[in-house]
């Protein structure tokens, strides 16, 4: 792993209702990787990155920008959140809205995010004339428009039907790989993590910490080879292996 | 025959078969008009007595409307108040409930020993069209989705965008629920008014027209006021419904017909 762009130190997160989802996480996101956060439903994967987004704060616990503050950052939810009374151009719009640039300045930004998304020709839509992966291409370009440093997801696809999601998927990678981000992905999906990631960190089930660190090397473009390969299947061999130690421990 | 045809067609036979009925019982049974008017009597009624009426219905339409615009503007602005502030949302708005839940026929009486009749009118108006549209103003202010919220807070916007481009485009299909409902309430809250005014008052709305014409006996003339009063009440709800429309156009669920 390359030197980390954020750290989360002894991070810990108890909500007010008295639940404790995350107890001492220790996790360094290195800068350009594609990192996977894996777990059973319910372990606080989303809290994590929440934490790192600062939309929460740590209960105790640091966490730690390389560059002493958080960088720009794009943020995408499970569902596609998008304003339902702006079109998909005004959608895109916002996080540079936000910044006080106006709809002219950020024409070529909001064109160029769309290109990236496949999404050219539809502009002008309002979501629900949108299917679901579509409506999802929406929120990826509004997290991208402002060329962030770092690209959060949270089970992003989870809703969307496999071949959807299969798309979805090589269209994150080649994003990446095109502007170079850091990536932290959040699924339950074994085989998801594995196709993605360049290192996945297996959660136990709550309160969450990192039990299981897996690298995975697989050289060149991850594509529909990698998947019917032996190294892909050993791999999400290891990554079940994990999850059901920490379930088996959970309901015993 | 497509169902767009059934929803008017439908309501629009009934409508004309009770009417025929109802002229021809009174025909039939002989009934005098100072007892029950036939349909027909009290369209003429109207005709013929469109210059007292017509100037009635102007009153009441004035006061109406003026209460409406009041009461989008205070349910409005106090919703958007309570969003920005809890107390003062705490502070106020157990008098909105009380205003609200007190029965406004037994408010107007006292307004009138205190204010001049047109304004009591005014007000009782306002006072039951106003907690509608607060109510549901504040609802919507308060139900943008959660994940938006979040991403408002993502990008560190300030209160004020996250009210402007947020909270108040959100609030909107639920505002035009409010003022839906209050555009309604305003024409019953000023016709309670003028009753209760009654011949006391200068006022000459179209209550009080049928207070008067109960006093002469002029029956069919009260039939023609209550009709006039109806049918403003089916254009206040089909304007705001149209607004509603048109201001949701394509993105609201309410404003779409489902595709077959
Ligand atoms: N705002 C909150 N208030 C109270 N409990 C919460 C809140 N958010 C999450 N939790 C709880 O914290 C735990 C972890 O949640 P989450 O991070 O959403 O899990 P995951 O994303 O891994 O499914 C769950 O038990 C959940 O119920
Ligand atoms: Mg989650």
């Amino acid at each position: 792993m390359s030197a980390p762009i954020v750290s989360l130190r002894d991070v810990s997160k108890s909500f007010a209702s008295g639940t404790l989802a995350l107890d001492r996480l220790q996790l360094d996101v290195g800068a350009g990787e594609f990192l996977t956060l894996l777990g059973p439903s319910g372990c606080g994967k989303s809290t994590a990155l929440r934490l790192i987004a600062d939309l929460l704060e740590p209960t105790s616990g640091a966490v730690d920008w390389r560059s002493g503050q958080r960088p720009e950052l794009g943020f995408v939810f499970q569902e596609p959140t998008l304003m339902p009374w702006a079109n998909v151009f005004d959608n895109i719009w916002l996080p540079l809205r936000l910044r006080r640039i106006s709809r002219a300045n950020a024409q070529k930004n909001i064109e160029e995010a769309l290109s990236l998304v496949g999404l050219r020709d539809f502009a002008n839509a309002y979501p629900r004339e949108l299917s679901g992966g579509m409506k999802m291409r929406v929120s990826l370009a509004r997290a991208l428009v402002l060329e962030p440093a770092i690209l959060l997801l949270d089970e992003p696809f989870a809703a969307l039907d496999e071949i959807t999601r299969l798309k979805l998927n090589d269209d994150v990678l080649r994003l990446q790989q095109e502007l170079r981000m850091t990536v932290v992905f959040v699924t339950h999906s074994v085989y998801e993590s594995v196709y993605l990631s360049s290192r996945i960190c297996v959660f136990s089930a709550r309160p969450g910490r990192v039990i299981e660190t897996i690298n995975i090397e697989a050289p060149g473009q991850r594509t529909t080879e990698f998947r019917h390969s032996q190294a892909y299947a050993d791999y999400c061999r290891r990554a079940s292996a994990a999850l059901e130690s920490t379930l088996a421990k959970a309901t015993a | 025959m497509n169902d767009r045809l059934a929803t008017w067609l439908l309501p629009l036979t009934v409508f004309i078969l009770a009417l025929t009925g109802w002229e021809a019982l009174v025909v039939i049974k002989g009934i005098e008009p100072y007892i029950l008017p036939a349909p027909s009597l009290i369209a003429k009624t109207i005709v013929n007595d469109w210059g007292v009426l017509a100037a009635s219905l102007w009153v009441t339409l004035k006061m109406t409307f003026a209460a409406i615009l009041l009461a989008i503007a205070g349910g409005a602005a106090l919703a958007i108040l309570f969003s920005q502030w809890k107390w003062v949302e705490r502070s106020f708005f157990p008098f909105a409930v009380i205003l609200q839940v007190t029965p406004i026929i037994a408010i107007a009486p006292l307004l009138l020993v205190y204010l001049e009749p047109n304004t009591a009118v005014l007000v009782c108006a306002f006072i039951v069209a106003f907690f509608p549209i607060l109510a549901n103003t504040a609802l919507g202010l308060a139900s943008a989705d959660h994940n938006l919220v979040d991403l408002f807070d993502l990008y560190r916007a300030s209160r004020w965008q996250q009210l402007l481009y947020l909270r108040l485009p959100s609030a909107l299909p639920y505002f035009l629920g409010g003022i839906r409902i209050g555009g309604g309430l305003a024409l019953i809250g000023a016709i309670v008014a003028e009753l209760a005014a009654g011949a006391s008052g200068q006022a000459t709305g179209l209550a009080f027209r049928i207070v008067e014409a109960g006093y002469r006996l002029n029956i069919p003339r009260m039939f023609a006021a209550l009709v006039l009063i109806s049918l403003t009440g089916i254009a206040i709800f089909l304007f705001f419904s149209a607004l509603s429309h048109v201001m949701l156009g394509r993105w609201h669920d309410s404003a779409r017909t489902r595709e077959q």
